[in-house]
């Protein structure tokens, strides 16, 4: 168990990485329910202007939050979490590769201590997220219960 | 057709419950990559003092994104889901979902901002469970581009 009293504000909690392929996707949008097909179709995706397919946002918001439910041992510790949608994560289907077991876009994601209330026994983790050298989520911020 | 600027203050009353399962607790941990075993493992979540198996912290999307549904098949509100892209969201957290709950999801339409030609809409769903209890908030902003 996390002791609240010794976190320091600006302490790094940890480093997670996440990969992301077309299955992923596919299995997120099954999952989920959000079946817009810039998230599996390469050909409207890039009809309504975008790169290729992109990850749902919210694969990426879902995916990186583990890294703060396995450091506090508790997902359910996580009262608040929000972020903005920034960048896409553009995830690729290169020639010669095998769907399956390609792995994909890797998204980084570091966890900082960005604030702590002594009274209510939370501290907030602020998550930087980065995908293909750009920051996709911005104000990433998740309050855990202590 | 453009956003409806009326929309702000309307209000979609729930619509038919929401059973949370077990099962696909299990799916969306997968599927968001998600390792707690208090996921998976009914015994993981007891031991941390839950009935069931725990949802993941943004588990309440799929109630949300229903609930949002009703405003984006609404013919009033002239929103084109292929020009939507989700801009901003946050969950808030009242008590932990876990497999058995059923919920339901009252929707706010809380802003409409316009941006240009486009439009940015913020709702709310506030999700209780069928007998009251309040279990979570979220919020979702949603850019609506504007039409070329």
């Amino acid at each position: 168990m996390i002791n609240f009293d010794t976190l320091e504000k600006g302490q790094v909690i940890g480093t997670h990485t996440v990969t992301v392929n077309r299955a992923d996707l596919v299995r997120y949008a099954g999952a989920s329910g959000d079946f817009n097909p810039i998230h599996w179709n390469e050909r409207f995706a890039k009809e309504v202007e975008l790169p290729s397919v992109i990850a749902h946002g919210m694969f990426t918001m879902g995916s990186v939050i583990d890294l703060v439910s396995t450091w506090v041992g508790n997902p359910a510790a996580v009262i608040d979490y929000q972020t903005r949608f920034t960048k896409p994560v553009v995830v690729e289907d290169p020639e010669g590769t095998n769907p399956s077991d390609f792995e994909g876009t890797t998204i980084e994601v570091e966890g900082k201590i960005g604030a702590l209330d002594a009274e209510a026994r939370t501290a907030r983790v602020d998550l930087a997220v980065s995908a293909n050298g750009a920051k996709v989520l911005l104000k990433c911020q998740a309050v855990v219960q202590l | 057709m453009g956003i409806n600027p009326d929309l702000a203050g309307r209000i979609y009353p729930a619509g038919e419950s929401y059973q949370v399962g077990r099962e696909k607790i299990r799916e969306f941990a997968a599927a968001t990559k998600a390792t707690s075993r208090a996921h998976y493992d009914v015994e993981a979540a007891r031991k941390l003092g839950y009935s069931d198996v725990v949802a993941p912290p943004t588990f309440a999307i799929i109630i949300a994104q229903r609930a949002d549904a009703q405003l984006i098949a609404d013919p009033a509100s002239g929103i084109d889901f292929s020009r939507v892209v989700h801009a901003d969201q946050r969950f808030t957290h009242h008590r932990p979902i876990v497999a058995g709950d059923e919920l339901l999801a009252e929707l706010y339409v809380d802003q409409i901002r316009e941006m240009g030609a486009g439009a940015m809409i913020t709702t709310r769903a506030e999700i209780t469970t069928v007998g009251g209890e309040k279990i979570a908030t979220t919020v979702s902003s949603l850019l609506v581009r504007a039409e070329d």
